[in-house]
């Protein structure tokens, strides 16, 4: 078990009397990535602004360590941060932005080049050490941000959206790259970003968050399979949700009415009752298209079909004029395999993958993707 | 402290730099002889200032030389900064650069070498001296002007223009010009009032037949005091502000 | 030539301007250099032969010595207008948006006054029995008037005065420029606030504090005018100098070689501009 090394606790934040972080508690474990997802002008960058100390909490405190750093200064906090647009000083070279932090800590100078010798090697730009910011592309200024931040060791490393600058492909190198520096310095990594796909990929835990509240806080793959409720069903991933109607709940299983279809299933670990509803979510990978011919599932027809290299991604309108959303692997061997538009099918899903959430009064500009129910 | 410290300071220098200002204005009104003390509130000063008819004309040949340079300023000013946005020609480096030395140079340097000029050439030094002096230092200004509107404004359209059938000259008619009609406008009065205030190129390139309004003040005020200078100066604020507001209120209309 | 006919508005405007720079400032300051070098003559202004006697006038101890005093109240002015400025700008630069643009209008106003009259303006407040004289006394601050006017410190308040805004407007858009996230990023490095003045903003303020010095260092030392009524006859400027022997002494070469030294000046100035620019990366794209 990973010990907690900060906590915020209790936390609120308002700015003009807006509230952009409500009483939000979070324990992050020593050196752990966690990942906090949201949609923009959910607080994550509030949070991380809070914990870096360029802002302070109305309420609540910030403990790092067992010491309460709440009102600290950015200045005495053992943690960096790697800015957005990186914020490297343009009148610096690569090397003295590096530098500055030891400097600041008024460390002797044989330290301070073997240290920042260390960490330009660590992220590859040794022989860019005397340029500057300007002379250097997209991907290397973010290097020498992160070099420049971890370069002090810090206990905890802020990152704030650092990778949205950067086109796909580095992106995607620098992931990897992040994930690399993390295992190797084994420092605590609080990533900030609004990219779902990146969350899941790279962190040991996500906290999504919504309105200043989190909505869920987890492993990846809880926040993928088990999303604790339509909002986080809903942004993280593609998601089908159709009503399902309780016909029956005896101690341990459920029987279900989904789409006229009925299934026996586990009982969720909400309370359910006979005769209720239930939200029953179905990722686009879960359903299963079939031959027109075959005798399980609904009926329906293609209406969209794209071809995604790996996946082949349709929608389907069933009978009812439910939309399925499916994702299916490629497979040139399978002659069943290529529709065409407009073609009927039937749909079904794999037994046991269906996950329950309880219905939610929802807001009625919220705009419903599948089928959710009418509340 | 941190809050107030800086508002204090601001408020502070703005004191400063308006208390001179409001003094004149204050003066303007004095009905006392000396000039330091307050004897009540009177219009003498106002009245003894349009009476001075040497002053009046004065008056009436400084607007007309501002209002000519601020004119021709612009027209060239604002071809220049088309050129220099349009396109592409040798030496462009080099008339940017001369702009910006004009600009930078101190008034002094650009007087002599005018008047240089002008006598190397015999030409009477009167209004056409004047005019030509005041149009090279308003030249560079009305070319910022400009350019600052021109950067600011979508590369794409004049190439729409020229693609839906447009000469050159046309689309420079039709798409250019209303575009920087309010850095036109902008650059004009920018003109008109450097025009209106200068005094050291003034004095180098003037003659007797045709005294401007800055001359007139220099020579009274150099030695003691002038109360119709008071008056003045309150008239010529007033001026200024009118026209400032104007371009004020032009450039914030076009950004909408 | 196909060319220069395909496109006659760009050839006429080219021309035009380049014609009119040739003439008026090209050609004008190639005669001073000329003038310069030439020997003074009564008749004609200028006649040959060809010398630098001029130049070495300028070396010559009883205007060296006005030289050294102009160059010594246009740095005090320059210091005054950084003192004054800096802390200005970054105050300004701090406030809400809507506030700083009715202040910046509110600073440019001055400027669009005429300079003579602000300058006459001074008169009445330092004058002997002007109103700073009058209101010290009146409070029994002092029992004698104190000589303000007509001193070296006058004819310093005068172009501070003049001159303030051209000092603050560069540095105010360095300040406008100067992203909250580098300052920020310096804390989070562990530098506390003066550490950060230090070696963020006044680097990166530099720019600015240079193009300011280059607006007030050389029109202080030009505003002949501000001399002629706050200074009186003592305390005189490279300008009045050079006015003077333009416009009374009637010795061109002389005037001449002290524009130059202005000119020379002003080269000065403009590369230690360029080269503080082109040390952030001209800009830096980011």
């Amino acid at each position: 078990m990973k010990e907690t090394l900060l906590s915020l606790k209790n936390v609120s934040k308002a700015f003009d009397g807006k509230t952009v972080l409500d009483s939000l508690d979070l324990d992050i474990l020593d050196g752990e990535f966690i990942t906090l997802l949201g949609p923009s002008g959910c607080g994550k960058t509030t949070l991380l602004r809070l914990i870096a100390g360029f802002e302070q909490p109305d309420i609540g405190s910030v403990i790092l360590s067992g010491h309460d750093i709440t009102h600290a200064a950015p200045e005495h906090r053992p943690l960096n941060t790697v800015f957005q647009n990186y914020a490297l000083f343009p009148h610096m070279s690569v090397y003295d932005n590096v530098a500055y932090g030891l400097k600041m800590e008024k460390r002797p100078k044989d330290e301070i080049r073997q240290r920042v010798d260390e960490v330009l090697a660590m992220v590859q730009l040794q022989e860019f050490a005397s340029r500057k910011p300007h002379q250097l592309s997209g991907g290397q200024q973010q290097r020498v941000a992160i070099a420049r931040a971890v370069v002090k060791r810090p206990q905890l490393l802020l990152l704030d959206e650092p990778l949205s600058a950067l086109d796909y492909k580095l992106r995607r190198t620098m992931q990897a790259e992040l994930k690399r520096l993390q295992r190797e310095l084994g420092i605590t990594f609080v990533f900030v970003t609004h990219d779902q796909e990146e969350a899941l990929s790279m962190s040991d835990r996500v906290v999504v968050l919504k309105d200043g509240e989190v909505q869920q806080l987890g492993t990846p793959r809880e926040i993928y399979e088990r999303p604790a409720n339509l909002f986080t069903a809903r942004f993280v991933g593609e998601a089908n949700l159709f009503p399902g109607y309780l016909a029956s709940v005896d101690e341990s299983a459920i029987t279900l009415d989904i789409l006229s279809l009925r299934r026996t299933l586990q009982k969720p670990t909400f309370a359910v009752r006979k005769g209720e509803q239930v939200n029953v979510l179905l990722r686009p990978e879960d359903i299963r298209v079939l031959a027109p011919e075959d005798e399980q599932g609904l009926a329906g027809k293609i209406v969209e079909r794209n071809y995604k290299g790996s996946t082949l991604d349709s929608v389907i309108h069933l009978e009812d004029g439910t939309e399925v959303l499916a994702s299916e692997f490629f497979d040139e061997d399978d002659p069943a395999f290529d529709y065409r538009l407009g073609e009927a099918v039937r749909v079904s899903w794999v037994d046991g993958w269906e996950w329950l959430l309880p219905v939610e009064l929802e807001p009625v500009n919220e705009e419903a993707e599948g089928l959710a129910t009418d509340a | 402290m941190s809050r107030w410290l800086p508002k204090t300071y601001l408020t502070l220098v703005y004191v400063l730099l308006y208390l001179p200002i409001l003094v004149l204005v204050v003066f303007s009104f004095n009905n006392s002889r000396t000039g330091y003390r307050w004897g009540g509130l009177s219009l003498q000063w106002y009245e003894s200032l349009f009476n001075n008819h040497a002053m009046v004309q004065a008056m009436w040949n400084s607007l007309w030389l501002a209002l000519s340079a601020a004119t021709v300023s612009t027209i060239i000013g604002a071809l220049t900064a088309l050129a220099l946005h349009r396109y592409r020609f040798r030496g462009k480096r080099m008339l940017r650069g001369m702009l910006f030395v004009v600009m930078m140079s101190p008034e002094i340097v650009l007087a002599i070498s005018l008047l240089a000029l002008f006598l190397l050439v015999g030409l009477q030094l009167g209004f056409v001296s004047l005019l030509l002096a005041h149009v090279t230092f308003c030249l560079p200004f009305v070319v910022i002007t400009v350019m600052a509107r021109l950067s600011g404004f979508d590369e794409s359209l004049p190439e729409a223009a020229r693609d839906l059938g447009a000469s050159d000259f046309t689309m420079t008619r039709t798409v250019l010009i209303p575009v920087i009609m309010p850095a036109l406008l902008a650059g004009w009065l920018l003109g008109f009032t450097l025009s209106l205030d200068d005094v050291v190129v003034s004095t180098f390139v003037s003659g007797p037949s045709y005294e401007i309004l800055p001359l007139r003040i220099y020579s009274m005020v150099r030695v003691g005091l002038k109360p119709e200078v008071n008056a003045l100066g309150t008239l010529l604020l007033i001026f200024s502000l009118t026209m400032l507001m104007l371009s004020q209120w032009i450039l914030t209309r076009s950004k909408r | 030539m196909h060319r220069v006919l395909q496109q006659p508005f760009k050839t006429a405007v080219l021309v035009l301007v380049w014609g009119w720079l040739l003439l008026l400032v090209l050609i004008p300051n190639l005669l001073v250099v000329g003038a310069s070098v030439m020997t003074r003559d009564p008749g004609t202004f200028l006649s040959l032969p060809l010398n630098l006697d001029s130049y070495r006038q300028l070396f010559d101890p009883l205007y060296l010595d006005v030289f050294l005093n102009s160059l010594y109240m246009a740095g005090m002015t320059t210091f005054f207008c950084l003192l004054i400025g800096y802390p200005f700008a970054w105050a300004l630069s701090g406030l809400g948006k809507q506030r700083q643009t009715l202040l910046i209008f509110l600073l440019i106003v001055p400027f669009w006054t005429n300079s003579l009259v602000r300058t006459y303006a001074l008169k009445l407040l330092l004058a002997t029995n002007g109103l700073i004289n009058n209101a010290l006394m009146a409070v029994g601050l002092i029992d004698e008037p104190l000589k303000m006017l007509y001193t070296e410190g006058a004819v310093i308040i005068g172009l501070v005065y003049l001159l303030l805004p051209f000092m603050i407007l560069p540095l105010y858009s360095v300040f406008e420029d100067l992203r909250q996230e580098l300052l920020m990023a310096s804390h989070d490095l562990g530098a506390g606030k003066l550490s950060t003045f230090l070696h963020v903003t006044v680097p990166l303020t530099l720019p600015g504090v240079l193009a300011g010095v280059m607006l007030v260092l050389l029109p202080a030392m030009g505003l002949f005018f501000v001399a002629d009524i706050l200074g009186g006859a003592r305390n005189l400027l490279v300008g009045n100098v050079i006015k003077n022997q333009f416009l009374d002494a009637r010795d061109w070469p002389f005037g001449a070689a002290a524009s130059i030294l202005l000119t020379v000046a002003m080269a000065v100035l403009l590369f230690a501009h360029r080269l503080s620019q082109r040390r952030l990366g001209e800009e830096a794209q980011t």
